[in-house]
């Protein structure tokens, strides 16, 4: 067995410039289990794996796990990527088409005698239920079993740091579940640093006790998934995550005692009481808001808790699959998408036109604050 | 039929085949994977004897290997003899003669290899060596057959190079295409046909193999996922 790190901290400081206008510039560190990597495609993830494994190199920074230094500028060290005992999972597989599934994961351990290569192909295809695949081509197997194959391939070597480039997105649910519980089963039996990206909010939540979030080669936020997905402080990562209302809005009062503001929409004279921040009578802030924390009621609701209750106008509804998309006017400019059940729309009997009113927590609001352009 | 012909023609494809195996993999990896800006100055001279005049290479090899040039001069005090109207200097002229055709399939082939497997391959810790043995070349080996046979064909036909730098002389440089311009000067169009067609017969033979061999492997050297 390799003599290991003593500690299992992967350390990361890397720039890289790539052209025009994108350069990546990202610091952190990551212990063991799963740190998730949050962001839009071209955000510079891949990149940033890239330098990691050692396929491209940064201009400058350090890269280290435990006391290993993989990669330093100024002491002129970068280790190749193949001495880096990185597992790396990679977003198109990579499967080698002309070897069979046992010559695809045994690929990476040449230097292990027949017997103990042979022991260890076997354990992990049984873990991964693919023992019975072993003579085919990845070409004749489902897409869930290639991602298996190309899973075993890349934790068969027993690596120090573990890649996954989006493992899950060709799966449908249940295989994900399946591969989700393998990877933590894993995990559990070999504590070292995961980098897993995705685009995915159920995928992040599902697994991670840490987010970044990358945007444009930075790192932008960070934290667990509840802090900063759902409830997310910046523009980008709230339409990352799904939150399909963001207005202009402009404080008109400040209310400590009751922890909120009060905030008029646009130039309309839709009011929302929103959560207390730092802002003064005066300010302008961002709001966004999900399209499914929305109620709409076809009467005036009395008794609710929610302190955001105001007429509005439906302007158009949709079915798309099993939501039911209502926009809806409320003021001359203010346009808000709330998101139903279809037999909700059916029910209430929802046409175009039609006079509602729309129900809003003060917690639903968040406040976000804008992109840098 | 002159068979004697036949088997220097058929030798010098040979010695023409293995020749550029040796010189053509190294020559076709570095230009499918370097990236220094001038690889295109490179990338012309191999393909230049594509639209040069064979009599043209022919006059430049035979110029450059002549008692009047350094390297003439060289073999001439290596060998005890010149390298003109030899079947090795039929050889040297062959080889450049066929460059592109060994170099270009098999660089295209190389090229093919979805990058991602060579990423792959160096993360599991395989060296440049074991990728390319395990990876490049079995991927590529489509390539490497049509480049192959392209090349062995294409050295049987020739003819310009051959006139100028062998000279044709009967069992050391006059290969087989010589004999059919001969037999027509000398008016026996009998026997001009009867080795034409042979020639025919095997050159539409290897072709049919490459192409039938290339439609089944799915276009070989191209990666599928």
């Amino acid at each position: 067995m390799a003599t290991r790190a003593t500690s299992n901290l992967l350390s990361v400081r890397l720039r890289k410039n790539l052209g025009k206008d994108f350069s990546l510039d990202a610091q952190f560190e990551a212990g063991p289990g799963f740190t998730i990597l949050f962001g839009a495609s071209a955000a510079g993830k891949s990149t940033l794996l890239n330098c990691i494994a050692g396929l491209l190199q940064p201009d400058d920074g350090v890269l280290s796990i435990g006391s290993r230094t993989l990669f330093d500028d100024t002491h002129r060290i970068n280790v190749p990527a193949r001495d880096r005992s990185i597992g790396y999972l990679f977003q198109n597989l990579a499967l080698f088409p002309h070897l069979t599934v046992e010559e695809n994961i045994e690929y990476g351990l040449a230097k292990l005698a027949a017997p103990a290569r042979h022991d260890r192909v076997m354990s992990l295809v049984t873990t991964l239920g693919i023992s019975d695949r072993l003579n085919r081509r990845p070409s004749q197997l489902s897409g869930g079993e290639r991602q298996r194959v190309a899973l075993a391939r890349t934790l068969a070597t027993d690596p120090v740091l573990l890649l996954l480039d989006e493992p899950l997105t060709a799966l449908d649910n249940p295989t994900k579940s399946a591969l989700l519980n393998d990877l933590r089963a894993w995990n559990v039996s070999h504590q070292i640093p995961i980098l897993y990206v995705t685009h995915s909010v159920p995928e992040a939540f599902a697994l991670g006790e840490r987010v970044l979030v990358i945007d444009r080669g930075r790192i932008i936020a960070h934290g667990t998934p509840q802090e900063v997905l759902a409830a997310p402080s910046q523009e980008l990562i709230a339409n990352l995550t799904g939150f399909e209302n963001i207005f202009d809005a402009k404080v008109e009062s400040v209310n400590k005692q009751q922890g909120t503001m009060h905030c008029h929409l646009g130039k309309s004279a839709v009011g929302l009481e929103v959560p207390l921040a730092r802002y003064e009578s005066g300010d302008f802030v961002r709001v966004a808001i999900r399209a499914g924390d929305i109620m709409i009621a076809t009467a005036k609701p009395l008794g609710l808790s929610a302190r955001n209750i105001f007429k509005a106008q439906l302007v158009s509804m949709r079915i798309e699959g099993t939501t039911a998309i209502a926009n809806l006017s409320a003021g001359s400019d203010v346009y808000f998408e709330v998101h139903l059940t279809p037999s909700a729309g059916y029910e209430l009997q929802l046409e175009s036109g039609r006079e509602v009113w729309l129900v809003i927590k003060t917690y639903s609001c968040h406040l976000v604050s804008r992109d840098a352009t | 039929m002159n068979w004697a012909a036949m088997t220097l023609t058929l030798k010098l494809a040979f010695v023409v085949c293995v020749t550029l195996l040796v010189i053509g993999l190294p020559l076709s990896y570095w230009l499918a994977y370097t990236r220094v800006r001038w690889k295109f100055l490179v990338e012309s001279v191999v393909a230049l004897p594509l639209v040069l005049p064979p009599t043209v290479l022919g006059f430049y090899v035979l110029i450059a290997m002549g008692p009047h040039s350094p390297f003439g001069r060289l073999y001439q005090s290596w060998m005890g003899h010149g390298l003109p109207f030899t079947f090795e200097g039929l050889v040297v002229g062959s080889v450049l003669y066929s460059l592109p055709f060994t170099v270009q399939p098999i660089t295209s082939a190389f090229s093919s290899v979805d990058s991602t497997l060579l990423n792959a391959s160096a993360i599991l810790g395989a060296s440049k060596l074991r990728t390319f043995r395990r990876i490049i070349m079995p991927l590529s080996i489509g390539g490497i057959v049509t480049g192959l046979v392209l090349t062995f064909a294409h050295t049987l036909g020739e003819f310009g190079v051959v006139l100028m730098v062998g000279g044709n002389i009967p069992g050391v440089s006059q290969t087989i295409s010589i004999t059919i311009y001969d037999n027509v000067q000398a008016l026996d169009y009998a026997t001009a046909n009867h080795t034409s067609l042979v020639l025919l017969a095997v050159s539409f033979a290897t072709l049919s193999i490459l192409y039938a061999l290339n439609r089944r492997a799915g276009a070989g050297w191209l990666v599928q996922q």
